[in-house]
């Protein structure tokens, strides 16, 4: 099809051609079209279908505010639904589907909906689908949605990227329409860092739309040479294509930049979106101005526009909904479309004008006091229907009409903060209010100097005074003479008609509705969106709300400023998930850690488990191993009767110095440690505030004033934030400096009976190692492998003889393959996660199973450790009765009776006899293993009284998965409960 | 001399260097790193102490010094990060601590730590997609800490607008680095 309404003029490039296609038929635009304009060109009004009542639509503006032209754009991976046509820009090969249709746009299965409208007033829902309850998830809401006009999703993963970023600047100016153009030269030329962002893809704003002179020069000129002179200004940011989406606490703003959402596909590596965090000194809101429609009956036909929108049309993208038009308005500003489009040869019908004494401003039939009372055509507007001020009716061919009720200021980003705006009853419209957020003053049309003259004075005096603010001189910059017309206008909401009057197009809200909103006693502007949906829409209801509030204040008989305003809330347009997302997606959700010796480990064919960001070795699997039990088991066993190594780097380190370290470590471990020997290590058990066990681990004494603490995987970066609590609030006075070294050190252990040999094999000669020289629980500072300063402690979470072993981190990679290589001839072995499990609960050590926010160091069998020689921080509170009664929860072991059945972690204790049920409960399981020395499962787990009860059977009882098992209550030390291997 | 080979951040056996579009991103494993804290009340003798060793004045807050041997950047209330030339400070915080003695509180970061230092056109594009720091705004000498993909960062200006180190847990280097090589992409 020919571009049969493409007109003279505009700022397109005609030079070249742009293919795209739209519901599979393919049209010819030009680089600067819109989507909207595009298909206006080609003679295409009817663009979607509405959401509830699938009615035909076109487009009513040529921004942002679109609430009908809602496509589904692009295809495959990166079919995006629910996209304004009128701000998709036209690229070669675009492609772009209408929505919420079946089969096709033109005839709408679902169109029967239009039909049995008398149904589905507001509230339809909330009252039809009341009974039976259980049926609105299953049923009712699954069928609404089916029906409901939202597009669909590709249901493949987004195959673009999207960036995050941050800016920082002295004035942020929102817009760059006249006022924001000539806010930008002031402050730029003042030399203050400035950003300027448009959600448009050219800078201009109205500027591009109006044919009105500044200077000599057009408006579009003006506009492209001013930008041009600020792109060669180094300290100004110019971000067209962004929108500023939100204002946040302390003058931060939210802001998407489309990068290359105007491409087919983009550039290898580069961003689709640019989600910004701008931190502004000074704001500067210039976002214009939005449109308000006249409801009237059947106002939605295609083809049926803001009046502005027309122009707009027109005079940039040189293109028309018709060839003849009507215009009908009830302000001055209305006529300028007919006077436009007069101009560019399209054919104006007339102007119905609302006005009695309209004055006669376009070179047409003027129809003054008159109204539009009802539209006609099937898929598009054909008769328009006025009612003249003499009340006789007359019927007009058109295929378009453009309608002006007014212009809105756009003060949305005033009001992020919870800021209302003020009635301005000379504009009729609400305006930014005092209660601004920090930093942003507003100038132009969106503070309601609708003139161009008034909007660029106000861009370069809201500029002066912001830079005057920052402390900074600047001189207004000179700006072109422009027209500077005064606003007239003569309030007109609705037309009272029999039919539906459209006020929300995109959530399908009448006037009706709102009227049956305030019948119901949803008057609160507040309830009237909620009941009725007006203005919850993707396109937040820009062109819809003020008519809402309109009819709402005529229903109560209060004016619109009493009525008010709902609450305006970010974003100020839709932004896709994946643009806050950023690049936090996939595999990169997160960093991983990695462990000093994981390309050992990979190259060994490890499989990691994550721990937190770490990625850790869970088990070694060799040839012939197909099952993780048969790599554990041969792990276990071969450490308890040789040697094994690994990697314990991930336990927190913490470097604890000062005078007054002793005793601080003395205040935070419930034992004590002022006493340590330099060269010793020792346990510690460190309680929260409340008395229960925080965390565990051991610490060890380098010097006086020097300790090196070590905690849990899990808890470093709590322990250390813990402690950085203490020193710096609870007790400043101390003398005590903390820094974390886990990453700084690559730590191992080596455990079993041959940790020794193998360790003197790695160890200098100088240092000895024997029992004697190096006993249980001792540390101290040695040098490997021929001169290698490392740390050598002698400490043991398996219940073996054990070491670990410290090196500088770069030098773990070669530390774990000279263990290894030294460990050969004892059949040493490397094991991961899991074997070292094992062996803990072997042993019956606690963990993060046991250590697990709700126990205390009584229930952990390690009550006599809270020394009550000193205070501790949890000394006191876990006195508490409820924490010291006979029946406390008590840390013991537990066996099946029949030795080849095996138990789940979780599983709860019940008395032989007893209902399985809360008020029996004894205890429950918390680590389960099997253990390969034993040949059977074992587990830890809490009982009441358990202390007392071993010998005593009960039952594991496991509802989940409906098992049930005897279990035998033991010591929790499973293996060398005397402790004789550890200090072998 | 010791039989161990030292690995990179990145896990590799020579420093790695690559450049995308204008960007520079260099791997630097040849500095030693170490924490100093001043103690309480030893403020006189600290700074008379650590004057004379480092041949440089310390570092206020957001700052960072360079001198002949070291170069210090300010981490905290009291403590600073001290950088020093591996092959002659391999065992720095010892060196260090030898001169500072009991007014300090020393401990070894080599390990803990990776640094990339970041140069080409562009770097400071390139940072404004990776840290809220004001990189365009920084000049010689500023130093941050910020946040660079979850990862808490030393950020330190070493040009204005020219060159930057960013300096970040060593187990996460490989994150940090894709963050940084994603980043330089995106405005390659």
């Amino acid at each position: 099809m020919s571009q049969s309404n493409r007109i003279s003029g505009g700022l397109i490039d005609r030079s070249q051609s742009l293919n795209f296609r739209f519901d599979g038929k393919i049209y010819q635009g030009h680089p600067g079209d819109t989507l909207a304009s595009a298909l206006l060109a080609n003679g295409v009004r009817l663009m979607g279908r509405s959401f509830k009542y699938h009615r035909p639509r076109g487009p009513i503006a040529s921004g942002s505010e679109e609430p009908n032209a809602i496509v589904e754009l692009r295809g495959g991976a990166r079919q995006e639904p629910n996209t304004r046509a009128t701000t998709a820009e036209l690229f070669e090969g675009l492609e772009a589907k209408s929505q919420n249709r079946w089969p096709s746009l033109a005839f709408d299965a679902m169109g029967i909906n239009d039909r049995l409208s008398p149904f589905f007033a507001a509230g339809f829902y909330y009252k039809t689908f009341m009974w039976p309850k259980a049926f609105w998830e299953k049923a009712y809401e699954p069928i609404i949605r089916r029906a409901a006009g939202l597009g669909s999703l590709s249901k493949e993963v987004d195959p673009d990227i999207y960036d995050k970023g941050f800016l920082h600047c002295d004035l942020l100016i929102i817009g760059a329409g006249p006022a924001g153009l000539a806010a930008a030269l002031t402050a730029g030329r003042a030399g203050v860092d400035v950003i300027m962002a448009d959600e448009d893809f050219v800078m201009g704003g109205r500027l591009t739309a109006e044919t009105f002179a500044l200077g000599d020069d057009s408006g579009a000129a003006w506009a492209a040479a001013t930008v041009a002179e600020l792109a060669s200004l180094p300290n100004v940011r110019l971000m067209p294509r962004t929108t500023v989406l939100g204002a946040f606490d302390h003058g931060i703003y939210g802001a998407l930049e489309r990068v290359s959402d105007h491409l087919a596909v983009p550039a290898a590596g580069k961003p689709r979106q640019t989600l910004w965090r701008i931190y502004t000194k000074r704001s500067l809101l210039c976002a214009g101005a939005t449109e308000r429609p006249i409801a009237f009956d059947n106002n939605d036909r295609p083809g049926i526009m803001l009046a502005g929108a027309m122009r707009a049309y027109a005079n940039r993208w040189a293109a028309t909904p018709d060839r003849k038009v009507a215009i009908f308005t009830n302000n001055d500003d209305g006529h300028r479309t007919a006077v436009d489009l007069l101009a560019k040869g399209v054919g104006v019908a007339a102007v119905i004008d609302t006005r009695p004494d309209a004055p006669r401003l376009a070179d047409c039939e003027l129809l003054t006091g008159a109204q539009v009372v009802d539209s006609m055509g099937r898929l598009g507007l054909r008769f328009l229907t006025v009612r003249l001020a003499d009340g006789s009716s007359r019927t007009i061919e058109v295929g378009a009409l453009g309608v002006s009720g007014g212009w809105n200021p756009n003060v949305q980003l005033t009001c992020h903060l919870r800021g209302r705006p003020e009635w301005d009853a000379d504009l009729a419209a609400f305006v930014p209010g005092r209660d601004l957020p920090q930093g942003m003053s507003v100038a132009g049309a969106a503070k309601g100097a609708f003139s161009t003259a008034a909007a660029l004075a106000s861009g370069a005096e809201g500029a002066v005074a912001a830079l005057a603010d920052l402390g900074v001189k600047a001189r207004a910059a000179k700006l072109p003479e422009a027209e500077d017309t005064p606003v007239n206008l003569a309030p007109f909401w609705y037309v009272k008609g029999a039919a539906r009057a459209w006020i929300d197009q995109q959530n399908d809200v009448t006037v009706k509705d709102v009227k049956l909103a305030h019948q119901e006693g949803y008057r609160s502007v507040e309830h009237l969106k909620r009941y009725t949906t007006l203005g919850m829409a993707t396109d937040q209801g820009k062109t819809a709300n003020m008519g809402g509030l309109a009819v709402m204040a005529e229903m109560t008989g209060k004016s619109i400023p009493e009525t008010g305003t709902t609450i305006f809330r970010p974003p100020y347009t839709p932004v896709p998930i994946a643009a806050f997302a950023g690049r936090s997606a996939g595999k990169d959700f997160r960093p991983t850690r990695l462990t000093p010796s994981h390309k050992w480990a990979a190259e060994q064919g490890a499989v990691f488990v994550e721990v937190g960001m770490w990625l850790r070795a869970q088990w070694f699997p060799r040839a012939g191993e197909t099952h993780w039990r048969q790599s554990v088991d041969r792990e276990v066993v071969a450490t308890r009767k040789s040697v094994g190594i690994c990697d314990v780097t991930t336990l927190g380190k913490i470097d604890v110095q000062g005078t007054d370290a002793a005793e601080f470590l003395n205040k935070v471990y419930a034992n004590a440690f002022d006493k340590l020997a330099i060269g010793k290590v020792r346990y510690g058990l460190m309680l929260r505030e409340d008395g229960m066990a925080m965390d565990d681990g051991t610490t060890a004494r380098l010097a006086g004033d020097h300790f090196v603490m070590t905690t849990t995987t899990a808890n470093a970066v709590g322990v250390y934030r813990h402690l950085e609590f203490c020193r710096q609030c609870l007790w400043p006075d101390m003398d005590v400096q903390l820094i974390s070294t886990t990453e700084a050190w690559a730590q191992y252990s080596v455990a079993g009976p041959n940790a020794r040999k193998l360790l003197q094999k790695i160890v200098d000669p100088a240092h000895g190692i024997s029992n004697e020289a190096f006993p249980y629980m001792a540390c101290g500072e040695v040098t490997v492998c021929g001169g290698l300063r490392a740390r050598l402690f002698r400490i043991s979470f398996s219940g073996e003889l054990a070491y670990e072993i410290a090196v500088p981190t770069r030098y773990g990679d070669g530390l774990i393959r000279a263990l290894v290589a030294a460990g050969e001839e004892f059949d040493a072995v490397v094991y991961g996660t899991e074997a070292l499990g094992v062996m803990r609960i072997e042993k019956g050590h606690a963990a993060g199973n046991e250590l697990n926010g709700t126990t205390s160091a009584l229930n952990l069998g390690m009550g006599k450790m809270v020394s009550k020689k000193k205070d501790c921080i949890g000394n006191t509170l876990s006195e508490r009765d409820g924490l010291n009664h006979d029946d406390a929860l008590n840390l013991v072991g537990f066996r099946p009776v029949h030795r080849n059945e095996s138990f789940a972690a979780g599983s709860h204790l019940i008395n032989e006899g007893d209902k399985a049920n809360a008020s029996n409960d004894q205890g429950y399981l918390t680590s389960v293993a099997f253990s390969p020395n034993l040949g059977h499962t074992i587990g830890l787990g809490f009982l009441k009284n358990g202390a007392a009860r071993l010998g005593e059977v009960m039952r594991a009882v496991n509802p989940v998965q409906n098992a049930e098992i005897k279990v035998e209550v033991v010591s929790a030390h499973f293996i060398d409960p005397e402790g004789e291997r550890l200090r072998a | 001399m010791h039989s161990l080979k030292a690995l990179t951040p990145l896990g590799r056996a020579e420093t790695h260097v690559e450049t995308i579009g204008t960007i520079h991103i260099a791997e630097v494993i040849d500095r030693a790193l170490a924490s100093v804290t001043c103690r309480q009340g030893r403020e006189k003798a600290f700074h008379m102490a650590a004057k004379e060793h480092f041949g440089t004045d310390l570092p206020g807050p957001g700052k960072s010094t360079q001198g002949a041997v070291y170069s210090l950047f300010w981490t905290g209330p009291d403590q600073w990060f001290a950088e020093a030339p591996e092959a002659s400070h391999e065992d720095i915080a010892r060196i260090i601590k030898a001169d500072l003695g009991d007014a300090a509180s020393v401990t070894e970061q080599s390990g803990g730590w990776a640094r990339f230092d970041l140069s080409g056109a562009g770097v400071v594009d390139m940072l404004e997609r990776l840290s809220l720091a004001p990189s365009r705004q920084m000049r010689t000498g500023d130093a941050r800490r910020t946040g660079i993909e979850h990862l808490g960062c030393f950020l330190i200006c070493r040009a204005t607008a020219k060159s930057f180190s960013v300096i970040g847990p060593r187990s996460s280097a490989g994150s940090l680095h894709h963050a940084l090589a994603a980043a330089a992409a995106s405005i390659a």
